[in-house]
C-alpha cells in the first residue's frame, strides 16, 4: 500500500513539474528573443556610433563608402503610422458606433461579420491589392511617374489596422451603461448628440485601447508596406518612395553580409523597442480600463 | 420633438448619421469589392491541374502543389509542438499555479509574445533555429519560429475554456480519490476540447496569413517536399502566401498570385467560420453554466 502511495505521489510530483517547466518556457522565449536581438543588434550601433546610427539621414548600406543612418526608417514607420492611424481611426470609429448603436441588429451583425473577414485576409493579400490597385490609382490621380510611395502605404495600412480599431472601439462603446445614455435623452439631446457626446466619450479609454492596437499593428507591418511604399530608403515625404524600419530588415536580409548584417540586426532591435513600448502603454491602458 | 431643435443642429445631426453610414457602407463595399476583385482576377487560372502540378519549365507547367504540401507540413509540424506546450501552460496557469506574481510574470510574457510582429520572429527564427541550432532554412525552422509566435493564441484559448470549468468538477474527482494528475486527464482537459480547438483553427489561420516570419526561416524554394524528409534540416520550402509574395513582387507574375490569392482568401474565410462556430460553442456552455 504504501509503495503504491509513493510511486502515485511521484507520478504526481512528474507531471506537476512538467506543466511547471511550460509555464517557465514561455519567459524562457521572450528572454530568449531579446537577448538575441541584443547581442546581435548592440555591436553594429556600438561601430557605426550611436550618434551616427540613430541621426544621419543617410542609409547606403552597399556604397564603396557605407553610410548606416536609419533616420529615414524611424521617421518613415513613424509618419506611415500616423497617417494610418489619421485616415483609419475615424472611419473605424464611425463604423463602430454604426455597429454598436446605430444600425439594426441583424445589419449590425452582417457588418461585423465583414469586419472579422476582413481582418483574416492576410497581409501579402492586401499588398497584392494595394500594388495593383491603389499604387497605379495614385499614380494617376496626382500625376506622379511612379505611385509607390508613403501615400499608398498609408491607405494600405490604415485599411489593415480598420478591423482591430473597429472590433475593440465597438465592444467598448457598447460597454458604456445605458444610464448615461438615457439621462442625456431625458434632458433633450437627440440620438446622434448622444452618441457622440456622451457615449463615445464614456467610452475614450476603450477607443484609446483600439488605437495603441491599431499603432501596434501599422507599426510592425512588413509584406505589404514592402509590396506598396517603393522600398528606397529616403527621408519621408507624402510622395516619396520611402522603406519602414520593418522592410528595411526584410529588403537588405537575404543578400548583407558583415557590418551591414549586423546593422539590421540592430535595426529590428530598434523596432523591437518600440514594439515592447507600445504593448507597455496597452497593457497600461486595458488595465486601467479593467479598474 | 425633432421638429423643435433649432436647424443648426438638425444638420449637425444629418451630417454625424450621414458619416456614420458612409464609413459603414465603406467597410462592406471595401469587403465585397477585395472579394470581387480577386475571383476576378485569380479564378481564371483556377484548375486542378494548377493545384496539382509542381512549377517546371521543362513540363511547361506552372503549378502550386509544393507551396499546398508545404503550408500542411507547417501547420502539422507548429501544432504537433505547440499544442503540448500551450496547453501545459494553460493548465499550470489555471490549475497548478499558487504564485499570483509569477502568474503575472507569465501572462505580461504572453502578451508580450502576442505584440511582437511577424518580421521580428522571422529575424530571432533566422538567429535562433536556422543559425544557432544548425537547422539550416528548412521547413522544420519555419515551424519552430510559427510555434512560438502561435503559443499565445493557444494559451489563451485553452485558459478561457479551462475556466469555464466548474471546480465542484475538480472538486467530485478529488473526493472520489482521483490524484490530481488523473483529475486534470479525465475531467479537466475533456472539458476543455472546444477551446483547444478553437486555438488550433486561430492558430491555423494566423500560420496560413504567415509570410514574413517564414521567408528568412522556412525559405523560397518551390521544389515537392515528400512527407518522409519534411521535418528534416536543410528542407526549405515555401508555403502559399510566402509563394504570393515572391510571384507577385519578385517575378510580376499577378496571375498566379490572384490564384493564391483567391485560394487563401477562401481559406481564411472557411477558417474564420469555423472559429465563429467553436467559439459559440465554448459561449453556449459558459451561458449554460451560468
Amino acid at each position: 500500500m504504501k509503495s503504491i502511495k509513493n510511486k502515485v505521489h511521484a507520478g504526481e510530483k512528474a507531471v506537476k513539474l512538467i506543466f511547471t517547466s511550460c509555464g517557465f518556457l514561455i519567459i524562457g522565449f521572450v528572454i530568449l528573443i531579446t537577448v538575441f536581438l541584443l547581442i546581435n543588434g548592440i555591436p553594429a550601433i556600438r561601430e557605426i556610433g550611436f550618434q551616427d546610427f540613430f541621426f544621419n539621414s543617410k542609409w547606403a548600406s552597399t556604397a564603396a563608402d557605407p553610410s548606416y543612418g536609419i533616420l529615414p526608417f524611424i521617421m518613415s514607420s513613424v509618419y506611415g503610422t500616423l497617417g494610418a492611424v489619421i485616415v483609419g481611426v475615424p472611419i473605424g470609429i464611425m463604423c463602430a458606433v454604426f455597429i454598436a448603436k446605430t444600425a439594426p441588429p441583424k445589419v449590425a451583425k452582417a457588418v461585423s461579420t465583414a469586419v472579422d473577414l476582413l481582418a483574416g485576409i492576410p497581409s501579402v493579400v492586401y499588398g497584392l491589392l494595394g500594388m495593383i490597385i491603389i499604387v497605379p490609382f495614385v499614380r494617376e490621380l496626382f500625376h506622379l511617374p511612379d505611385g509607390a510611395n508613403l501615400f499608398s502605404a498609408i491607405l494600405v495600412l490604415a485599411v489593415m489596422i480598420l478591423p482591430s480599431v473597429i472590433s475593440v472601439s465597438s465592444t467598448a462603446i457598447s460597454a458604456v451603461p445605458k444610464e448615461y445614455e438615457e439621462a442625456s435623452l431625458a434632458l433633450g439631446a437627440t440620438k446622434t448628440e448622444t452618441i457622440f457626446k456622451v457615449t463615445v466619450p464614456a467610452a475614450k479609454s476603450g477607443i484609446v485601447t483600439a488605437v495603441v492596437l491599431g499603432i501596434g499593428r501599422a507599426i510592425g507591418e512588413a509584406m505589404a508596406v514592402m509590396m506598396v511604399a517603393g522600398n528606397v530608403a529616403n527621408m519621408p515625404g507624402l510622395f516619396k518612395s520611402v522603406r519602414f524600419l520593418t522592410t528595411a530588415v526584410a529588403s537588405e536580409m537575404s543578400y548583407s553580409a558583415g557590418l551591414q548584417r549586423q546593422a539590421l540586426f540592430s535595426i529590428a532591435l530598434v523596432l523591437f523597442i518600440f514594439i515592447t513600448a507600445i504593448n507597455f502603454i496597452l497593457n497600461v491602458t486595458v488595465k486601467r480600463n479593467k479598474e | 420633438m425633432e421638429d423643435k431643435i433649432s436647424e443648426k443642429r438638425k444638420f449637425k445631426n444629418m451630417l454625424l448619421n450621414t458619416l456614420v453610414y458612409l464609413c459603414a457602407g465603406i467597410i462592406v463595399l471595401m469587403l465585397t469589392g477585395i472579394i470581387g476583385y480577386i475571383f476576378y482576377r485569380g479564378l481564371p487560372k483556377l484548375s486542378l491541374d494548377f493545384l496539382t502540378s509542381a512549377p517546371s519549365l521543362l513540363n511547361d507547367t506552372v503549378g502550386i502543389l509544393p507551396n499546398i504540401l508545404n503550408t500542411i507540413y507547417i501547420i502539422l509540424m507548429t501544432l504537433v509542438i505547440v499544442l503540448p506546450l500551450g496547453i501545459g501552460t494553460a493548465i499550470y496557469l489555471n490549475e497548478y499555479a499558487e504564485n499570483k506574481k509569477l502568474v503575472g510574470v507569465i501572462e505580461l510574457a504572453t502578451e508580450t509574445l502576442s505584440g511582437i510582429p511577424s518580421i521580428i520572429y522571422g529575424l530571432v527564427g533566422m538567429l535562433i533555429f536556422v543559425q544557432f541550432c544548425s537547422l539550416g532554412t528548412s521547413l522544420v525552422a519555419g515551424a519552430l519560429t510559427l510555434v512560438i509566435m502561435t503559443l499565445p493564441t493557444i494559451i489563451r484559448t485553452t485558459q478561457e475554456s479551462l475556466r469555464t470549468i466548474p471546480n465542484s468538477y475538480r472538486e467530485g474527482s478529488l473526493a472520489l480519490g482521483a490524484g490530481k494528475w488523473h483529475m486534470i486527464r479525465t475531467v479537466v482537459l475533456p472539458n476543455a476540447v472546444d477551446g483547444i480547438v478553437t486555438g488550433c483553427i486561430l492558430s491555423v489561420g494566423r500560420i496560413v496569413g504567415e509570410s514574413a516570419a517564414l521567408m528568412f526561416t522556412a525559405g523560397m524554394a518551390n521544389n515537392i517536399v515528400y512527407l518522409f524528409e519534411s521535418f528534416l534540416p536543410e528542407k526549405a520550402g515555401s508555403t502559399l502566401s510566402v509563394a504570393l509574395y515572391m510571384y507577385a513582387k519578385e517575378r510580376g507574375e499577378f496571375e498566379i498570385a490572384f490564384t493564391i490569392a483567391l485560394i487563401l482568401m477562401l481559406l481564411t474565410f472557411i477558417i474564420n467560420i469555423s472559429a465563429k462556430f467553436a467559439g459559440r460553442a465554448l459561449r453556449k456552455r459558459k451561458e449554460n453554466d451560468d
